[in-house]
């Protein structure tokens, strides 16, 4: 069975493998898959148009999907590694575990924020950025370079609280959990990580560096830590919307999974708190 | 790959759509087709003049595709026969939103919020107020790099 664990208590041997499995999907191409696949929904969901992977009720089921696909690929290399999450409320500097040189590596040096030590680095010769919207093809980071601190456990309890998954318009106006998660308004939760790690996780192409899995998968566990909140509240819409996806209808680019598939991640993974 | 093409980014996501649907190429099809039959209408007006100068040694450049006449820009326009949705692009925006920004003469791939705020395919996951000052943070996150074209045939 496949344990979510927190970054943060992985042991070496952990770190080596999961990074190692990184390598293998990407010098196999099929890390660049999900890249692109994340980029051309970025590109093409939309608030007043069709929308399902962002920006959208089904955020939350299409990213809980997207990561399982990955995950599979990663076991597919090596049975053993599960995707570990990033409490970026507690692990919120430069300086934590994770960006060490045994794992994801640090920050990008000043002038073009290149990415300088661990396996992701361009001199490791293992990462070139392929799928890009610019013309650099080297990993790039800016951590806490912005103005702005990674979330604090209250704003994310604050929203952690809010009963109600999501409200017409159904996109980035919306008030209710999904889209204060998200952060197109309120506190700014999933959107200001991004920023906050800035590179390539401030674009489209955000995949290209390896943390978008551990954010995403925190990401996840909160949708799961609010359901177990309001066990009586449940995604929203149920009644077929136009340009959004409803509780049975299915995802693009998958087909055959609704988000009423996706509610439930016990049978997928299970976390380690 | 030296440069990533739209139309290269279209033929690498049909394939990975392929090997990631279960149901396999029909229900790829289906999805495809049903993200280019909606909002399929004449981008709004958003009200915005041009803009046109040099910030930080990049020509950025803004322009209405859009005007309160309801014409189209011929570089812009004609955008709702196909390509809506994102993975069938064509030779511009996948989505026209009134507006069209440029660096250095490459299309910079720009969305409007719901709130009339602004992002770009640079910055995706911070708004801007308007179109100037999503550029100009564009400009500053390139760092000097040039933007990968998206509109090649």
């Amino acid at each position: 069975m496949t344990v979510r664990k927190n970054q943060a208590h992985l042991t070496r041997a952990e770190k080596r493998r999961f990074v190692d499995a990184l390598l293998e999907l990407k010098s196999s191409g099929r890390y660049d898959e999900f890249v692109d696949v994340h980029n051309g929904f970025i590109m093409g969901d939309t608030d007043h148009g069709e929308r399902v992977g962002h920006r959208s009720p089904s955020f939350l089921p299409w990213h809980r999907r997207f990561l399982i696909d990955f995950e599979r690929r990663l076991q597919e290399v090596d049975p053993s590694v599960a995707l570990p999450y990033w409490d970026w409320t507690v692990d919120r500097t430069p300086t934590a575990s994770l960006w060490a040189a045994d794992f994801l590596g640090g920050t990008g040096r000043v002038g073009d924020g290149k990415v300088m030590d661990g396996a992701f680095a361009e001199t490791s010769g293992s990462w070139s950025i392929t799928i890009r919207v610019d013309q650099r093809p080297f990993l790039r980071r800016a951590l806490g370079a912005g103005r702005r601190e990674l979330p604090t456990r209250a704003e994310v309890d604050a929203v952690l609280a809010m009963p109600v998954y999501d409200a017409p318009p159904w996109n980035s106006a919306s008030s209710g959990f999904r889209n204060n998660l998200e952060g197109w308004r309120g506190a700014d939760l999933h959107n200001r990580v991004h920023v906050w790690v800035g590179g390539q996780m401030t674009t489209g192409v955000s995949p290209n560096d390896p943390v978008f899995w551990l954010h995403h998968a925190f990401v996840d566990k909160l949708w799961a830590d609010w359901q177990a909140r309001h066990p009586r509240s449940s995604y929203l819409p149920v009644e077929r919307t136009r340009n959004v996806v409803a509780l049975n209808d299915t995802m693009r680019p998958w087909n055959d999974v609704t988000p009423a598939d996706m509610l439930d991640h016990t049978p997928y993974y299970t976390y380690d708190a | 790959m030296s440069q990533v093409s739209r139309r290269t980014v279209l033929g690498a996501t049909a394939g990975t759509l392929a090997g990631l649907a279960v149901a396999g190429s029909s229900a790829l099809g289906a999805g495809l087709a049903r993200a280019t039959s909606s909002d399929s209408h004449r981008p709004p007006s958003t009200g915005l003049r041009p803009f046109d100068e040099v910030y930080r040694g990049r020509r950025i450049k803004g322009t209405p595709t859009t005007d309160d006449g309801g014409h189209h820009d011929p570089h812009a326009g004609h955008e709702g026969h196909s390509g809506h949705g994102g993975h069938a692009g064509h030779g511009g925006q996948a989505h026209d939103f009134g507006y069209r920004v440029t660096v250095d003469g490459e299309e910079l791939h720009v969305m409007r919020n719901a709130d009339g705020t602004w992002i770009s395919v640079v910055n995706h996951y911070e708004t801007y107020p308007e179109p100037r000052a999503l550029a100009r943070a564009a400009v500053v996150e390139l760092q000097g790099a040039a933007l990968v074209p998206l509109a090649l045939a």
